[in-house]
């Protein structure tokens, strides 16, 4: 490797005091939360009081993970255009949650999107199979932020793996344990102006060295690396492949229970449509910021050097921000990164810890009948179990390649979550065998044809050939989980289900009896 | 699980006529967005040239075409939350008003 005139990789003072600054900050803001957190509404859904704007922002905090912003940053400094394939599949989920899920979410469930599943079929067995959907969407996910954070930020800060990972969690605990909700929706809010207000610096930087002409920056990436950078290249070669990572980005989008469970931080169904349509804005702003960036990278920075520093183009962000703005900037940059990666991990056990205390311990070991101060302790405990636990998974994964994980993840979220959460809301019929039946297809296919898809069989486990010749099996997996849960729900038919179902539809579209 | 059931008949009629509007509304702009996002996708995976025209010197019209996804993803959800937030809600109103007479 050539030497690289960089300081990342160095503790570099600036980024230890924005780090340290955002630390105290959010935990400031922990412990004012904390004297509210005691009921389960204040808990899990911050009492119902975030506005619509404030939850577009935590939304988009949620989403906005520092694997996306330096992870397609790099792809676009590395392939050019392809990564913006990457970038639009993350969006479009989003009108898809506003036009079929925001508003039935927020008029009928509580806590979790297991409460809408659940509405109106045999409690016990749905809490058990969506809870198990919602669980591994949220380990799988966890486990590939962890690791990727630990990875991260050894190449950042030159920290050890091990450290790195112990603060995140640790942090991470402490948001959610102490602050619950309110706290994990203030750290979101305060990280995503953070990213948004970083990444548009970055651009502005980017845009004065082109003499603010995108026509320029193109014109002289395709000088150095050829017009191939501008147009699609090996990236999607298999056509189905295509097409089923698309679905799987789509739905997934819909079906990832961090994001479904912001709906319930707001007062009512007016205020959730406005933060999906903020959250949308921001998120696609986002993107073409990280496009400009990548793009940026490329040219100012070179694809020789952002190579060098890491196969996968991860560090093109920071060379750039060390490039354009020196080692200042490169230092707000880093500790903006460490920031994000806080904020999604808290999200992401905070909507585990619920499904553990509210869907699991309350509606199914207590029969619902359990006192609100318990309910939030046992949550408290999840909380500081599902810690402990990413964690040690992220020890246990160290130096593995978790990329598949982020896959899996949304196709579980795709498969497992989503049709069964779509079929509950709209379809009358709709049974309990039939929800048990989808979400279990949609879970089993989902991990075992990524197993023997050619991202496991042939990337981790060395064998020659694949078994599935798909990258992604959502094209499969979602499929079968909306034809499990139809064939489930003709053989085992549940009237009283059905019969519920008119008073459902009243609560669910003119919002009657919504908390 | 609380009984919500609202005290008053509800007017059938005029709520099964919300369901279907709002369904209507709900549908066209999610098959907007669906034919947009996998017609891009078909064109990427069957026919990846065509992204690769050139427009100009040195820029293909997969560019502009991509970064108006993502514009076209946002302004859905935009004219959505004005249908919703104006139109829908009054009906919504007006439903809960005639339930409420009863």
């Amino acid at each position: 490797m050539d030497q690289i005139a960089t300081s990342i990789g160095q503790p570099n003072i600036t980024s230890i005091v924005f780090f340290l600054f955002f630390i105290c900050a959010t935990l400031v803001i922990t412990y004012y939360a904390a004297k509210k957190s005691r009921s389960a509404s204040q808990f899990y859904a911050a009492g119902r009081s975030v506005t619509g704007w404030q939850n577009g922002l935590a939304l988009a905090g949620d989403y906005m993970s520092a694997a996306s912003f330096l992870g397609i940053a790099g792809l676009v400094s590395l392939r050019g255009y392809d990564g913006l394939i990457y970038s639009i599949g993350f969006l479009v989920g989003w009108p898809i949650i506003m036009f079929l899920i925001a508003e039935p979410l927020r008029n009928l469930g509580k806590y979790t999107f297991v409460d809408v599943v659940a509405y109106r079929l045999s409690q016990k067995p749905i809490r058990i199979a969506a809870s198990i959907g919602s669980l591994m969407t949220v380990c799988f996910y966890l486990i590939a932020q962890m690791v990727g954070s630990g990875s991260l930020i050894m190449l950042i800060f030159g920290m050890p793996y091990e450290l790195a990972v112990v603060i995140v969690g640790m942090v991470m605990i402490m948001y959610v344990l102490f602050g619950g909700m309110l706290a994990t929706t203030w750290v979101q809010i305060i990280k995503a102006v953070l990213l948004l207000g970083g990444a548009t610096l970055m651009v502005f930087l980017i845009l004065l060295h082109f003499g603010f002409s995108y026509g320029e920056m193109f014109k002289q990436a395709a000088l150095t690396y050829g017009d191939g950078v501008l147009s699609p290249g090996g990236l999607v070669t298999n056509p189905w492949d295509a097409l089923s990572l698309g679905i799987a980005l789509m739905f997934g989008t819909a079906g990832l229970p961090h994001i479904l469970m912001r709906f319930y931080t707001v007062p009512d169904a007016k205020e959730a449509r406005k933060s999906v349509f903020y959250a949308t804005g921001l998120i696609g702003y986002f993107y073409i910021l990280t496009f400009t960036i990548g793009f940026g990278a490329m040219v100012i920075v070179g694809q020789d050097v952002i190579a060098a520093m890491d196969s996968g183009g991860n560090m093109a962000a920071l060379l750039l921000a060390e490039a354009t703005g020196g080692t200042v900037f490169l230092g707000f940059i880093a500790a903006v990164a460490f920031a994000t990666i806080l904020a999604v991990v808290a999200g992401l056990t905070l909507s585990g810890a619920s499904t553990l205390s509210h869907d699991l311990y309350v509606s199914v070991f207590r029969s619902g009948k359990s006192s609100e101060e318990e309910e939030v302790k046992v949550a408290r405990i999840a909380t500081l179990g599902l810690g402990v636990v990413a964690i040690a998974l992220g020890l246990a994964f160290k130096g593995q390649n978790v990329a598949f994980m982020v896959g899996l993840a949304f196709a579980i979220a795709a498969s497992a979550n989503f049709p069964a959460l779509l079929l509950s809301i709209l379809w009358r019929n709709f049974s309990t065998f039939g929800a048990a039946l989808s979400i279990g297809t949609g879970t089993t296919l989902a991990v075992g044809l990524i197993i023997i898809s050619p991202t496991v069989w042939v990337d981790i486990l060395h064998n020659p050939m694949a078994i599935f010749p798909l990258r992604n099996p959502a094209i499969i997996s979602m499929t079968a989980a909306f034809a499990a849960g139809y064939l489930g729900s003709k053989l085992r038919p549940d009237p009283e289900a059905s019969r519920r179902y008119e008073e459902q539809k009243i609560r669910n579209y003119l919002g009657v009896g919504a908390e | 699980m609380p009984t919500d059931r609202p005290k008053g008949s509800l007017d059938a009629e005029m709520f099964q006529k919300l369901v279907v509007r709002k369904w209507k509304v709900s549908l066209t702009l999610a098959a907007i967005m669906l034919v947009a996002y996998y017609g891009f996708i078909l064109v990427l995976a069957f026919a990846k040239d065509v992204l690769a025209y050139k427009i100009g010197e040195h820029l293909t019209i997969g560019i502009p075409v991509g970064m108006l996804l993502i514009v076209l993803a946002w302004a859905l959800t935009g004219v959505y939350v004005f249908w919703a937030n104006s139109s829908y809600d009054k009906s919504v109103k007006d439903v809960l008003k005639s339930m409420r007479r009863d």
